[in-house]
């Protein structure tokens, strides 16, 4: 049984990926995570926030409060080294997993407007990291930014880093644009050595005691999982990037459905953030089970199985099976 | 080979050399000497080596007197020491001083000359400090400049080794400490060579040692005490040829020629005038104008003051001589004469024995005063002194730049009598602390200091407000040298960053003709000549000005550069002064910020550049009509309603008058009116909190939080409606404690309010239609600042209610109380501030305060205007300010007094029979004053009293009557901030805490120096950085609670009113009403901790939360109730201290200055705040009665 993948060009022994989360911040658990099988990990991201907004912070509060009153021209000492923690305890991490594990680390960056956060990546790169996840986390709030302006920013970020390093670089995003898939291939063209699909974006919900926004993050749920599936399996006959999907994989079944899909890993957060590492064990024995069964002897033999290119209904994936579905259901399927 | 060129001030060029040439540094934060020890001790922390290779240790002390001692003990055992000081910092020197000469001890303190407070403190420049040292046996070395204060600095390191005699070296404190000035640098190696290495050793040689013992510092009798003080003659008397060969090292090292006595001008002078300090620049630069012009006059620049060298002076006189002014910059009341003139009085007696030399004339001689507290010192004046010589009487004993009316010393003389070179620039820049102008300043400067073969000097003059203060910087460029040790007043530049400045300062009476003028304002190229005062435009138009504007908040906030347009201004200063050519200026100020900002980070070095790009595109010329017709005036400085004595002193000193008043303007004794802050309109808001009566709950929390007192709450009939005005606000009273028809009205101070929003920010009340909105919010004042203003005069005409019937104790009942202490000019969101201002509501009326020197002192006590403040009746607060380190025990002497007078008044009442009759004196002499009624009722019977004793002639009725109003109960405050409290006044603390007297203290712990700028004080918490603790403090903060607690007489609580504000209010009540000393240490967030003020009440919350700021009352009288005296009023840790600490800047900045060392003392604090708090639990339990514990 050959469950090896090629992912953004590196080798990968198997298609499951551990995805940005909180668990690589301790490089103990990294390191169960490879024990019980992970074939690559994906680091939390640095965003662009962490790099800019603490220089401004400490520019404003190093500035301005001094030098209007006598006794007190200033506030601070003025300090001879700027370190940016986030930033520089991030490309720390970079070298300590790079040093502990011997499976790939895919560094992220998560930002989107103009700026210099992009020459992070480079850092990233120097510090090591196999790869770059650009995730680009953008709400298009003001109603006087076109489609295509946002577009064109997903664009000008990844050709930024692109520019500025030689080691792969994927980019994670949602999938609500207009036309996902032309989105996907103006990517690929830009230079994208992979699409992360999808990004799942922090969603607001109300405090209702105390009448305020709260923006905790749930977990997925497998139920997740299938918005990726339709958009790797549409889009795997297009596009020669690298493919990874993620959000709402959590058993052995949703990594074989993405892998038929089309997809070249499957990453996965909420299952190991909710189950631990060891999860992995019975997912990889399952999907064993499951290929043997159906006599497949590699990954590679089962990428794109399911493709829209590959099955028999591909409208399955559009407008003819929404409407196949919901003329199927019957009040009785209430009761 | 050239020295290297260097843009500084004297703070930084003195520190460099004291840095390089020792091995302990002993320091303590005193304005304006503090940044040389912050220099040191960055410089240090940076591992910067002195010039034998090694860093040198610094060390921060208690107090000078603590840094004295260190150094005597660092000196004695052998270490090259020195130290920085000022003012009162060096008189708490003075007893180590004594001992460290006695000893033949070499030792450099370097000393920013700063006046002693005398009527009132001054944190200015003048020799009182300097003079007062004479006795001590200390050399005395006087810098006149910034590249002399390096200089000396040098020599006096090198001739203390030489001549052992230690050294005081001292420049003028602001004037030449802060000025700034493209100087020489002085290379290690030049120091290195100035400095004999067998000095050193020999300092070594005498240092104290078990290995050679000796004994020093014996206790001596009258048989050997005089011969064994006479021992060091034979040094004193060598020390001035030694400082004089120092010298002429330093000359064939550096080129740089001085002498101990400077003599300056024509070999055939007539008239010299002898001075000291930068004065001695100033006429430097005037005598050669004069001698230009025909004159023959010169000066003496006293460099070496101590020892004396008679026959040096002598020696530096002209032969041709006939009239000598002796100038000194201090007062010695009741002197023969000042210092300086009475040593050239007795070296002139003694060259008539000695024959040092032949004057071919009678010398007339005069002494004069000048320039204390920094006052202007010009050419003018120093013109008129040599005017004043050339008569045949000359005035004696005079002063100069003022204008005494009283006892008529001064010289009157006309400040326009001078023109500067043709070949200087002067500019003059007006901006706020906030907006970032003097930094532009400082940078330009640099700029042009650095770039070119330019002299550049720099001086920023700040008001003595800490929110919306007003900053003016004075900047000289020229090829020669800059001499001019005074303001700029008449300039080529004169730029306004701030339109509201227009109708509020007259900017261009400074205009040279054809002047610049630049004005940042928000109008368009055809709108902006309207929106001049039309004083202004007829100045713009005599003057023929050439007039620039440009809209600087526009294009710093597109830029994404928010509120700070230093960049901005700076860039249209270079486009349109022409000091450099355009294209080189903006390349240089884009390689400045480069250099500023390149560690910064990417994104602000873009957003610099962009700004400077965009500054050049939207700077436009306007064009000038020939009449003007503006609508708009200047705004007067105070109302026209305001009191006669406001409108005459307080108003002059608010507009920039106040050099002009007189000495009749003034009490002898330094005592001024209160309640000046109301009249003093400072309108500095953007934004204003605005009232949604139909959702406020009258909590009272956004006046309680207020710093300022703008924010006011009175309860008052219904029927007073009648007269208000059409948007005056208002509201049911809410609670059953109101009559029926009570109306309450929250009204804002538009005028007053500084806009820091925390009145909004700690509103509970939310609009349940808009949730984002609460009671109050934030609003732009310009549309409603006409209305605001009628509402608040309304609002002022509602009398105050009957503090009877008010709940005073709770925190909304105190907030129905007037506050006695209103629009100070502490920081926007100052976090002391609402301490002191609920304080006053409860206790105003009957309280005395002491006030330890510090920020408190300033917002407190600062002219031109005072914020305690008297209510209808004229009672209030009664405020003074002693010294920094002796406030608990100058409030103990307020107690003694009140408790002393009470007592001889009761003696005296109980003796008074027939006069008074019984019932009312017995009701006086039982009279319960525990409550506000009863106080009143006392207050009542008091005035009763007092009519009664006036109607009678006898000895004891005129000696009761003089003591009958302290009857009524009086409430003593002392007040002050952690550097009091925690070090340099906590022996003293310590005592009045165990004193048994009832005094109340408030500590108001930021747990920094904040007002000398943010150094570590004992209150420092571990891990935060602060200046003398820049790389972290490795300390955990002092538990003074605790530390009170142990003596176990004293109340004593910690609060935060953030956190639980009805636990404050409980422990002011309990405090005051304790018969003993209690202590409340109050959690006062403040700009120092580095973050938006506005969440100053959440961080201290937070605080408590962490478990990092334990809340508890310990109530000694709790004791014999039987009850628990140490009530834990807060709950155990609930969340990690990095949540509290990382939002402010002063944990998080170490994280980016050192991030590994910020992790252990991040690591080490929250084990401490777990471990402090186990304490605490032990503490409720260890104070648990006996039967509880029992049980």
């Amino acid at each position: 049984m050959n469950f090896e993948t090629e992912y953004l060009g590196l080798s990968l022994k198997n298609p499951l990926v551990a995805s940005a989360s909180p668990l690589s911040s301790n490089v103990d658990t990294v390191k169960k995570l490879e024990d019980a099988g992970v074939s690559a990990v994906v680091m939390y991201s640095l965003f662009e926030e962490q790099i800019t907004a603490e220089n401004k912070a400490l520019d404003h509060y190093l500035s301005t409060s001094g030098e209007s009153y006598a006794e007190a021209t200033s506030y601070f000492p003025k300090p001879t080294e700027y370190h940016n923690l986030h930033a520089e305890e991030y490309l720390e991490q970079i070298k300590t997993l790079k040093d502990a594990v011997d499976i790939p680390v895919i560094a992220s960056i998560n930002g989107i407007s103009k700026g210099g956060w992009t020459s992070y990546a480079k850092k990233m790169e120097e510090a090591g990291a196999d790869a770059i996840e650009l995730n680009v986390y953008y709400i298009a709030g003001d109603p006087q930014i076109t489609s295509a302006e946002v577009e064109q920013r997903y664009i000008d970020d990844l050709q930024a880093v692109k520019g500025s390093v030689e080691i792969p670089v994927s980019v994670k995003l949602g999938p609500y644009f207009s036309s996902f898939g032309n989105m996907a291939v103006r990517l690929q063209e830009a230079g994208a050595d992979g699409l992360v699909l999808f990004n799942r974006f922090y969603q607001p919900d109300f405090n209702l005691e105390d009448l305020e926004v709260e923006t905790s993050l749930e977990l997925s749920s497998s139920f997740e999982k299938r918005l990726p599936l339709r958009w790797i399996a549409m889009l795997r006959p297009h596009l020669s990037c690298s493919l990874a999907a993620t959000t709402g994989i959590h058993t052995a079944h949703d990594v074989i459905k993405m892998t038929l899909a089309g997809a070249d890993v499957a990453m996965m957060a909420s299952v190991l953030l909710l189950k631990g590492p060891g999860v992995l064990v019975p997912i990889l024995n399952e999907m064993k089970l499951w290929m043997e069964e159906k006599e497949y002897i590699s990954i590679e033999e089962m990428k794109g199985a399911m493709s829209s290119a590959s099955v028999a209904d591909p409208s399955a994936f559009e407008r003819a099976n929404y409407i196949k579905v919901l003329q199927g259901f019957s009040l009785n399927d209430f009761k | 080979m050239s020295a290297k060129k260097v843009t500084i001030d004297a703070n930084e060029a003195t520190a460099y050399i004291a840095h390089h040439l020792s091995e302990v540094v002993a320091i303590y934060p005193i304005t304006p000497a503090s940044p040389m020890g912050e220099w040191a001790d960055e410089w240090t922390m940076g591992g910067k080596k002195n010039v034998w290779g090694t860093v040198p240790e610094v060390v921060e002390l208690q107090s000078e007197g603590g840094a004295a001692g260190t150094m005597h003990g660092a000196l004695q055992t052998g270490a090259l020491t020195t130290t920085f000081t000022a003012s009162q910092g060096l008189l708490l020197m003075m007893p180590n001083l004594y001992k460290i000469a006695g000893e033949l001890t070499p030792a450099v303190v370097h000393v920013a000359a700063r006046t002693v407070a005398t009527h009132a403190l001054s944190i200015f420049g003048d020799h009182s400090d300097a003079m007062a040292m004479r006795m001590t046996g200390m050399a005395l070395l006087s810098s006149n400049s910034v590249q002399e204060a390096m200089d000396m600095a040098m020599i006096a390191h090198a001739a203390t080794l030489e001549s052992r005699i230690p050294f005081i070296h001292f420049f003028d404190g602001f004037r030449t400490s802060h000025e700034v000035q493209k100087i020489d640098q002085l290379s290690p190696e030049i120091m290195k060579k100035m400095i004999d290495e067998d000095w050193i050793i020999n300092h070594r040689n005498r240092a104290l040692t078990p290995d050679k013992p000796v004994l020093r510092g014996t206790a001596q009798n009258p048989d050997v005490f005089f011969q064994a003080r006479e021992t060091v003659n034979s040094y004193y008397n060598a020390c001035p040829e030694i400082v004089q060969k120092t010298m002429d090292r330093f000359n064939e090292l550096t080129g740089r020629s001085y002498k101990l006595f400077e003599y300056h001008g024509p070999e055939d002078a007539e008239r010299v005038i002898i001075l000291m300090g930068s004065g001695a620049e100033t006429a430097h630069e005037t005598v050669d104008k004069l001698n230009e012009k025909g004159e023959k006059v010169g000066i003496v620049k006293v460099r070496l003051y101590r020892p004396f060298s008679m026959e040096h002076l002598i020696e530096s006189l002209p032969e041709t001589l006939q009239g000598i002014a002796v100038l000194d910059r201090t007062k010695e009341p009741g002197s023969a004469g000042e210092p300086l003139y009475n040593d050239v009085l007795a070296a002139l007696q003694e060259n008539r024995a000695e024959e040092w030399k032949t004057f071919k004339k009678e010398l007339k001689i005069v002494n004069g005063r000048y320039g204390l507290s920094s006052k202007e010192f010009t050419p003018p004046m120093i013109k008129r002194i040599f005017d004043e010589l050339k008569e045949e009487k000359p005035k004696n004993h005079f002063t100069i730049g003022i204008h005494d009316d009283v006892t008529h010393t001064s010289l009157d003389y006309d400040a326009d009598d001078w023109e500067s070179d043709d070949d200087l620039f002067e500019g003059l820049f007006y901006g706020l602390g906030a907006d970032g102008t003097v930094s532009a300043n400082k940078n330009s400067i640099k700029i042009i200091g650095d770039n070119t073969d330019f002299n550049a000097q720099g001086y920023f003059v700040y008001d003595s407000k800490k929110s919306g203060a007003t900053t003016v910087s004075h900047l000289r460029f020229g090829p020669k040298p800059i001499r001019s040790a005074y303001l700029i007043d008449k300039a080529d530049f004169i730029a306004c960053h701030q339109s509201q400045f227009l109708n509020r300062f007259d900017m261009l009476k400074h205009a040279k003709p054809g002047a610049i003028f630049l004005l940042n304002a928000p109008y368009e190229p055809d709108e902006v000549w309207d929106q001049v005062p039309q004083k202004v435009q007829q100045q713009i138009i005599d003057k023929n000005i050439r007039f620039y504007s440009i809209d600087a908040y526009k294009v710093a906030r597109e830029n994404g550069m928010g509120t700070r347009i230093n960049t901005v201004m700076q860039t249209c200063f270079f486009a349109i002064s022409e000091i450099l050519p355009k294209e080189k200026a903006i390349l240089m100020i884009k390689n400045a910020i480069k250099k500023a900002y390149g560690s910064k980070g990417e994104n602000i070095l873009q957003s610099n550049y962009a700004a400077v790009d965009n500054s050049v595109e939207n700077l436009f010329e306007v064009e000038i009509p020939s009449k003007a017709d503006s609508a708009l005036e200047m705004r007067p400085p105070v109302p026209d309603e305001a009191p006669e004595y406001v409108q005459k002193v307080i108003a002059e000193i608010i507009a920039g008058n106040g050099d002009a008043l007189p000495v009749s303007a003034f009490e002898a004794d330094g005592t001024f009116p209160t309640g000046t802050t109301k009249w003093e309109k400072r309108n500095i808001a953007q934004e204003i909190p605005v009232l949604e009566p139909d959702i406020c709950i009258q909590c009272g929390k956004c006046m309680m939080v207020c710093p300022h007192a703008v924010i006011r709450m009175k309860a008052f009939e219904g029927e007073l409606l009648e007269a208000a005005p059409e948007t005056f606000k208002y509201m049911d009273a809410r609670g059953r404690e109101w009559p029926e028809n009570t109306k309450v009205s929250i009204q804002v101070s538009p005028e007053d309010c500084t806009g820091c929003e925390l009145c909004v920010e700690v509103c509970p009340v939310k609009d349940r239609k808009q949730v984002g909105r609460k009671a109050l919010n934030m609003e732009a004042i310009d549309p409603l600042l006409e209305q605001e203003i009628e509402n608040w005069e309304f609002f002022l005409t509602i009398p105050e209610y009957d503090r009877s019937q008010i709940k005073a104790e709770t925190v909304k009942g105190s907030q129905f109380l007037e506050p006695l202490f209103e629009f100070s000019g502490a920081c926007a969101g100052c976090g002391e501030t609402p301490y002191i201002k609920v304080i006053t509501q409860l206790y105003g009326d009957r309280m005395v305060i002491a006030n330890a020197t510090g920020c408190s002192s300033i917002y407190g006590g600062n002219l031109p205007s005072t914020p305690y403040t008297t209510n209808k009746h004229g009672l209030g607060p009664a405020w003074s300010n002693s010294l920094f380190e002796d406030n608990a025990e100058f409030g103990l002497g307020f107690r003694l007094t009140i408790d002393k007078h009470e007592e001889q008044a009761r003696e005296l009442l109980k003796q008074m029979n027939g006069s008074v009759e019984n019932g009312l004196r017995d009701e006086i002499l039982s009279a319960d004053q525990t409550t506000e009624p009863g106080i009143f009722e006392q207050r009542e019977r008091i005035g009763k009293l007092k009519k009664l004793l006036e109607k009678s002639d006898s000895k004891d009725a005129k000696m009761l009557n003089s003591l009958a109003d302290y009857l009524v109960r009086k409430s003593v405050w002392i007040f002050g901030g952690d550097g009091w409290a925690y070090d340099i006044g906590y022996g003293g603390l310590d005592h009045v805490l165990a004193s048994g007297r009832d005094v109340n203290i408030l500590v108001m712990d930021t747990e920094v120096y904040s007002n000398t700028g943010g150094q570590c004080s004992k209150a420092t918490p571990l891990g935060a950085v602060a200046k003398f603790a820049a790389a972290g403090k490795r300390i955990g903060k002092k538990d003074l609670g605790l530390m009170s607690v142990s003596g176990g007489g004293a109340y004593v609580a910690r609060v935060a009113m953030g956190a639980n504000d009805m636990q404050m209010m409980k422990a002011i009540v309990e405090a005051e009403r304790y018969p003993g000393p209690s202590i409340i240490i109050a959690y006062s967030h403040c700009i120092a901790h580095g973050y938006d003020m506005k969440y100053g009440l959440q961080q201290q919350k937070l605080a408590v939360d962490s478990g990092y700021w334990p809340l508890f009352r310990f109530d000694p009288m709790k004791i014999e109730e039987g009850e628990n005296p140490f009530q834990l009023d807060s709950k155990a840790p609930k969340i990690p201290l990095k949540e509290f600490a990382y939002n402010e800047m002063r944990y998080l900045m170490l994280t980016k200055s050192q991030p590994k060392v910020a992790k252990e003392l991040i690591t080490q604090a929250q084990k401490d705040v777990i471990e402090q708090w186990r304490v605490y639990e032990q503490m409720v339990k260890v104070y648990e009665p006996e039967k509880e514990k029992n049980e």
